[in-house]
């Protein structure tokens, strides 16, 4: 009976809470699951908002048939998949030098990509704009690839300088004796240490180059060029109409390779964060 | 190995190879973000158009927008936006890693559940939630009727200062969890050492809370809350997905009235103003971030 009565204010204490929190927290995505298989009708007139009462994949044929959906799919796949191998590696092997080879001036240099990671890049879109235009980058997917290497090496370089201070000295230290090149320390010896700060690196750029947002919407323009959220937001609402199936159901596909992503990698992901505010 | 030869082993040495592997990171920081923040600067002296280079202003531009209302209701909701969110996701991320911080079953799962909303992209979250303050068909709305909460239909969109309240919650609601995940890395490094000396004493909870946790999550507070605040203060998705501003400027920001006005508008050199003003305030928080940075 006691046994019952302390679960029961432990359940309270803690799942009460916990499920109110849940509920706020969870409640868009729920959203966006149940209008994704409503038909339209229900959508506007139905009992009960949380339940669904003539399920249908009609929003979801035609999002993948009527619109250009999944070419922004793709578009954001690559674009995505690209910044984030292109500022993994660079990060690496800057993070590399700045905390193993310490040459001259890399305290500086270290403090300067911090406060690079704290530009936002609502200060840079309009002049960045000027730069792509003359640069003939405008409208160009793989623009976007150097674009967001801007605000993806800073946060990963400052990542794997949390990182690879942790590794010990001794190893490579072992390895120079036996007359291993710098280089090859840096590819044979670190590299394999190294992986779960890149993992974590690399689900960080994945989801943040999915998210993004600005710079897509004024780089691009043609359809065929735009990520997820610029084309459902510029194509799929026209006017005061609101496909709000389709929207949904684009949403729902749209949030999946991130949260997939992250899932998999759930601890990395929660390793990466706790310790970039950390360091 | 010891067949290097000569300018081999010149390009190992720290130095020479030290400055190689920053290079890549170099060129990219440097010409696609300092070029640009520099150029920001100086477009903003201009009178520069789309396709128009427009010539030397100096604080026109300045002049210009200052003695405009509506950039004066940006700035102002800018920051009143700021403060509001940050507290309330200050306050609901520390109550959520106090309670991730105890044990019990199903801590992983919530905990890899709560963070959802930081991880999914904003543009389509915030689409989940226009459709969920809709005026006619809003789920909320639904909601609150059914708890005998509200009589009808809130349009929560619909007024000024409505639009600006349903902003915030979305905005604590997408930051929350970034808050709640530094706090539970914090309560994890506080030695459970510090508690039991505390119980012995005689502390209750809240106590042991207001002389242990807090003074401990100080610094760690410096960080997350300096952090959050820049990249809030010159938030774009959330607003420009939910309200474009509005309804008449009651919700425009910085970063979303400079996209009018230099993007739709083609003003580059009253936008890039605009783009520019709020670093003012992001310099104060870049210095309390480096200082608590360093001090650990």
């Amino acid at each position: 009976m006691r046994h019952v009565i302390l679960s029961l204010s432990k359940g309270l204490r803690i799942y009460v809470p916990l499920a109110l929190f849940g509920v706020f927290l969870l409640l868009p995505f729920f959203w966006m699951l149940l209008t994704t298989f409503k038909s339209n009708q229900e959508l506007l007139n139905t009992p009960n908002p949380f339940w669904i009462y003539h399920g249908t994949f009609a929003h979801v044929t035609d999002l993948l048939t009527q619109t250009a959906f999944l070419r922004w799919f793709a578009n954001t796949l690559f674009v995505s998949v690209a910044s984030t191998v292109l500022s993994v590696f660079v990060s690496y092997i800057a993070a590399y030098a700045i905390i193993r080879l310490r040459f001259p001036g890399s305290e500086v240099v270290s403090m300067v990509i911090f406060l690079a990671y704290i530009v936002p890049p609502a200060i840079l879109f309009i002049p960045l704009a000027t730069i792509i235009i003359q640069l003939h980058w405008f409208d160009k997917l793989w623009a976007l690839v150097p674009v967001y290497a801007t605000f993806l090496v800073p946060f990963c370089t400052w990542l794997l300088i949390g990182f690879l201070k942790n590794i010990p000295r001794e190893l490579e230290e072992a390895a120079r004796i036996d007359g291993a090149s710098n280089l090859a320390i840096l590819w044979r010896i670190i590299f394999p240490i190294a992986v779960p700060g890149l993992i974590s690196a690399a689900i960080f750029s994945f989801t943040l180059s999915w998210n993004e947002y600005l710079y897509a919407l004024v780089f691009m323009s043609s359809s065929g060029n735009k990520t997820v959220s610029v084309g459902m937001t510029s194509e799929l609402i026209r006017g005061d109409v609101f496909q709000w199936g389709q929207l949904m159901a684009g949403a729902l596909i749209g949030v999946l390779p991130a949260v997939l992503v992250y899932f998999f990698f759930v601890e990395y992901y929660v390793a990466g964060m706790s310790g970039s505010v950390k360091e | 190995m010891t067949s290097r030869s000569p300018l081999l082993a010149r390009l190992d040495s720290p130095r020479v190879l030290g400055y190689l592997l920053i290079t890549p990171a170099a060129i990219i920081l440097l010409g696609l973000l300092a070029y640009p923040l520099l150029l920001g600067i100086w477009l903003s002296l201009t009178s520069a158009t789309i396709g128009k280079p427009g010539e030397f202003v100096g604080l026109q531009n300045y002049a210009t927008i200052f003695a405009d209302p509506i950039f004066r209701g940006a700035a102002l909701f800018s920051v009143f936006y700021t403060i509001c969110a940050e507290v309330g996701k200050l306050i609901l991320g520390l109550a959520l890693a106090l309670l991730l911080n105890q044990r019990f079953r199903g801590y992983r799962v919530s905990r890899a559940l709560m963070l959802l909303p930081w991880v999914a992209p904003t543009v389509l979250s915030a689409l989940a939630w226009l459709w969920l303050l809709d005026p006619q068909f809003s789920a909320v709305s639904w909601l609150l009727i059914r708890l005998h909460l509200i009589n009808s239909n809130i349009d929560f969109l619909g007024s000024g200062w409505a639009a600006r309240f349903s902003l915030i919650v979305v905005n604590i609601w997408r930051g929350l969890p970034y808050f709640a995940i530094g706090y539970l890395a914090g309560l994890q490094s506080i030695s459970k050492d510090l508690y039991e000396a505390a119980a012995i004493d005689g502390a209750n909870g809240w106590q042991a809370f207001c002389r242990i946790t807090w003074p401990l999550l100080l610094p760690l507070t410096t960080i997350l809350l300096a952090f959050s605040s820049i990249f809030t203060l010159t938030d774009f998705q959330l607003i420009w997905t939910i309200t474009h501003g509005g309804p008449t400027d009651a919700t425009q920001v910085f970063t979303t009235l400079a996209y009018q006005r230099a993007i739709t508008g083609g003003q580059l050199g009253e936008g890039a103003a605009i783009a520019v003003s709020p670093i003012v305030f992001m310099v104060v928080l870049a210095v309390f971030v480096v200082r608590s940075v360093r001090d650990r």
